[in-house]
């Protein structure tokens, strides 16, 4: 068996799998983590990839181009992250509850909308996806050119994505009144920064991203929407923030991580242990092993203090 | 200090300020000036709207009617940001800071326009240590504000208000947190922002900081202005007088007439304590003084049924104790005042009514399994006439109260159930002269009405005054009882730091 696994780690076609597995994942968690830093769970996540994978998809599929296609995933999620942001910031409702709610919604939206639009199709129809688009110079290095540098272009714009969190979050006035609310509001509220302001945008923007994340599945890994397609994505990207202790780097290497396995089960089955073993022990193994180092990471993590605190102004 | 200060330009101005809470009016129409160099001190016990008043200025509450000038401007009510803006900088009492980030970045929070990339970390670091020179607040600005004491903590909310440039300072009571060296530092900055042209208005309710460090006087009672006076025309006693509403009598505790021994602790061993042999007896007041951390938790802990004995023989009322819980302890008549309100004494979310029951609930205040709250509302209306607890109402959440408030509300709790022995733990820490006074004066008179009373307090003066029987606790040890007035403070303090604790010698009496 260890054979087998060095034969699939070396090979060009594993890693580049690993990174488009790991796209998705990069947008919503790096989405997720806004939100968290700046105060507020977004447990709409699941139901936002959903319709980001429905909007994005839809609108190419109605002409717009792919681009277009990314830029309306990301609305429709800044637009549910708006309802979000509003009912569990001003209004202070549970943002488990009111999570879950915007998670139903939107997942049961798409799937309507798809429906109404579409009522007689039985095949879902296709759309150009975007296409690999190989680095020059860097594509022809041996192994790790074809692994890593002909990528479609939304991963190569996950990585980036990671890279403008950490900067804005680390770097930035807004960064700091973004973490400054999720640490203390009322330090933040103390400046003259309002608290609401900042944790709802920090929500709209979050839940763009994931949507973005959603529309990666349709506009790159897919050509086509399918129900159930982001099947528990956004709940990994949950556990990837707190296997992240909240930061952008250590979350990317998580979303690595989880991809690697993902990669390595699908190649695994195909090897003569996979005539042995049921499938569906591989199919856990990225779950099991991402468990384990939830457990290993999170020990140190560094909650946001007022996470899932809301914040009212004057009282005490 | 300053001597001109008072004929300088006014720099702010509150004007009829009124806020009502509920039924509780904690402002009513409040005025005062403050001039251009000058420090106010804000004067009040806790509850008198000391607090709300700088809250309304700096734009946390909103004011029900009132407005605030400042350097000729009116502030616009409501908005921080509009306070900041005026120049104005406020020090609150539980600091404004997030733990996780540097000092640095709590300082330049908001300071920035958020949208410009990048922040300028250099410059704000140069300034933030100019600040720090040209006013005495030592601060390293790269570290993590989680790692930082509560003095350091403080000089970072100053600077907080210094790198904005602030005119006016707030401190809402700067020195509650403070060691006397931290404070006496904090009133060398203050001289040297006044020195630079800055007002201050400091809150408190020590007499002795407001005579030796303010130019004049604004004494609120009840959320009202009661006297305006310069520091140099008045002296404690007639500051003290104003706060409370009269003079104040010199306090001598008259000795309790002994009874017999309610509960008797016998080689006991548990927790911190070691070897412990202690008897309280009815009518006494058994004064514990000790440096905090050396078993005094464990003791009141272990009376009060949360720490089991390991070792040793525990008797309440001549009768062994077998079983013992917190339950127990209640049943058999102990009454608890805890030495943290906040933590232990009360559920902060809780309403008054709630927390008045806390421990009768189940007993006194149920029938047939339900709670009669129709009964509790009652009781808890009673209490709070009797112990003149200030406060919305039985249904407002305790948070909502000052510490003596809540403080007030536990000592009626515990005394309507006339405890036959009554642990009060610190039970005067962060309150008042008022309340100081009315909370001693109640634990006499449950002594005088047969209790026997344990008074632990870190506070020399307050054991020395109250108890009939003191003694001394050091690294779990007990020291002999002393009958009042045997040994003088320096004696004490002998003890307390572990001198006299002989072989065999410390159960002798």
């Amino acid at each position: 068996m260890g054979g087998a696994v060095i034969e699939i780690l070396i090979s060009a076609s594993f890693w580049a799998a690993v990174l488009r597995i790991a796209s998705p994942l990069i947008f919503a968690t790096m989405g997720e983590l806004i939100c968290e830093r700046a105060g507020v769970l977004n447990l709409g996540i699941e139901g936002i990839m959903v319709i980001g994978a429905f909007a994005g998809w839809m609108a190419v599929y109605l002409g717009l181009p792919l681009w277009g296609g990314v830029a309306v995933a990301f609305g429709a999620g800044a637009l549910f992250g708006l309802l979000h942001g509003v009912l569990v910031v001003p209004f202070g409702l549970s943002q488990h509850v009111v999570g879950l709610g915007v998670t139903l919604l939107a997942t049961a939206t798409a799937y309507f909308a798809y429906r109404l639009a579409l009522p007689e199709v039985t095949t879902p129809p296709k759309i150009t996806p975007f296409q690999a688009w190989e680095v020059p110079v860097l594509s022809d290095i041996p192994l790790l050119g074809p692994a890593l540098f002909a990528q479609t272009p939304l991963t190569y714009a996950a990585f980036a994505c990671a890279g403008v969190v950490a900067f804005v979050l680390y770097r930035t006035p807004l960064g700091l009144a973004l973490r400054a609310a999720g640490e203390n509001p009322a330090a933040l509220e103390a400046q003259g920064v309002s608290v609401s302001g900042i944790r709802i945008g920090a929500v709209m923007v979050g839940s763009g991203l994931m949507a973005v994340g959603g529309s990666f599945l349709t506009l790159s890994a897919f050509s086509s929407f399918f129900f159930e397609m982001v099947n528990g994505r956004g709940w990994i990207c949950i556990a990837l923030v707190v296997f992240g202790a909240w930061r952008p780097g250590k979350a990317v290497l998580g979303a690595l991580l989880f991809a690697g396995f993902d990669a390595l089960q699908i190649r695994l089955q195909q090897t003569p242990l996979g005539a042995v073993v049921p499938y569906q022990l591989f199919l856990m193994l990225p779950y099991v092993l991402s468990i384990l180092a939830l457990i290993a990471m999170s020990r140190r993590a560094q909650v946001p203090a007022a996470l899932m605190v809301p914040y009212t102004k004057g009282e005490r | 200090m300053s001597e001109t200060a008072l004929g300088a330009e006014v720099v702010l101005r509150l004007d009829q300020i009124t806020k009502r809470f509920g039924r509780l009016v904690a402002n009513d129409a409040i005025s005062l000036t403050l001039h251009r160099g000058e420090v106010l001190a804000l004067l009040g016990e806790n509850g008198a709207g000391k607090t709300t008043l700088m809250n309304i200025l700096f734009g946390h509450y909103m004011a029900d009617t009132g407005s605030v000038t400042a350097f000729g401007q009116p502030l616009p009510p409501g908005q921080p940001k509009a306070a900041l803006a005026a120049g104005i900088g406020m020090v609150h009492q539980h600091f404004t800071l997030a733990d996780q980030l540097t000092v640095l970045e709590n300082i330049t929070l908001g300071t920035e326009s958020l949208w410009s990339l990048g922040r300028g970390r250099a410059a704000a670091r140069e300034k933030v240590q100019s600040l720090s020179r040209d006013f005495g607040l030592a601060v390293d600005p790269r570290a993590r504000v989680s790692d930082l004491s509560v003095g350091e903590r403080q000089r970072v909310e100053i600077l907080k208000a210094l790198y904005r440039d602030a005119r006016i300072l707030i401190l809402d009571e700067p020195t509650a947190v403070l060691t006397p060296q931290e404070a006496e530092a904090l009133f060398q900055t203050l001289r040297l922002a006044t020195a630079r042209g800055l007002s201050v208005i400091f809150i408190s309710h020590k007499l002795h900081e407001v005579m030796g460090h303010s130019d004049s006087c604004v004494v609120l009672r009840h959320g009202r202005v009661v006297g305006q006076v310069a520091t140099r025309d008045t002296d404690r006693r007639a500051l003290a007088a104003m706060m409370v509403g009269a003079e104040m009598a010199d306090s001598a505790v008259a000795p309790g007439v002994a009874g017999p021994v309610r509960l008797s602790l016998r080689g006991i061993r548990a927790g911190a304590l070691r070897d412990v042999s202690l008897d309280l007896r009815g009518g006494t007041i058994t004064g514990l003084a000790g440096v905090s951390g050396n078993g005094q938790a464990a003791l009141a802990d272990l009376i009060g049924g949360a720490l089991l004995p390991e070792a040793g023989v525990m008797q309440v009322d001549g009768a062994p104790v077998l079983q013992w819980s917190p339950r127990a302890a209640i049943g058999a008549g102990v009454g608890r005042i805890p030495e943290d309100r906040h933590k232990t004494g009360t559920v902060a979310d809780f309403t008054l009514a709630e927390n008045a029951v806390l421990e009768t609930y189940a007993t006194r205040f149920s029938r047939a399994g339900l709670v009669d709250w129709a009964a509790v509302r009652a009781h808890t209306e009673r209490l709070i006439a009797a112990y003149d607890v200030r406060c919305p109402g039985p249904e407002a959440r305790i948070r909502l109260l000052s510490g003596g408030n809540m403080q007030k509300l536990i000592l009626g709790r515990v005394m309507e159930e006339t405890p036959g022995i009554l642990i009060a733990n610190q039970p005067v820490r962060g309150l008042d002269v008022g309340a100081i006074a009315y909370v001693h004066g109640r634990l006499v008179a449950a002594r005088d009405a047969g209790a026997a009373v344990l008074l632990i307090s870190e506070d020399l003066d307050e054991v020395m005054g109250l108890s009939d029987v003191i003694h001394v606790i050091s690294e779990g040890r007990l020291s002999p009882a002393f009958a009042r007035g045997a040994l003088t403070q320096g004696e004490l303090g002998l003890w307390m730091v572990g001198h006299g604790f002989g072989e065999g010698a410390a159960h002798a009496a």
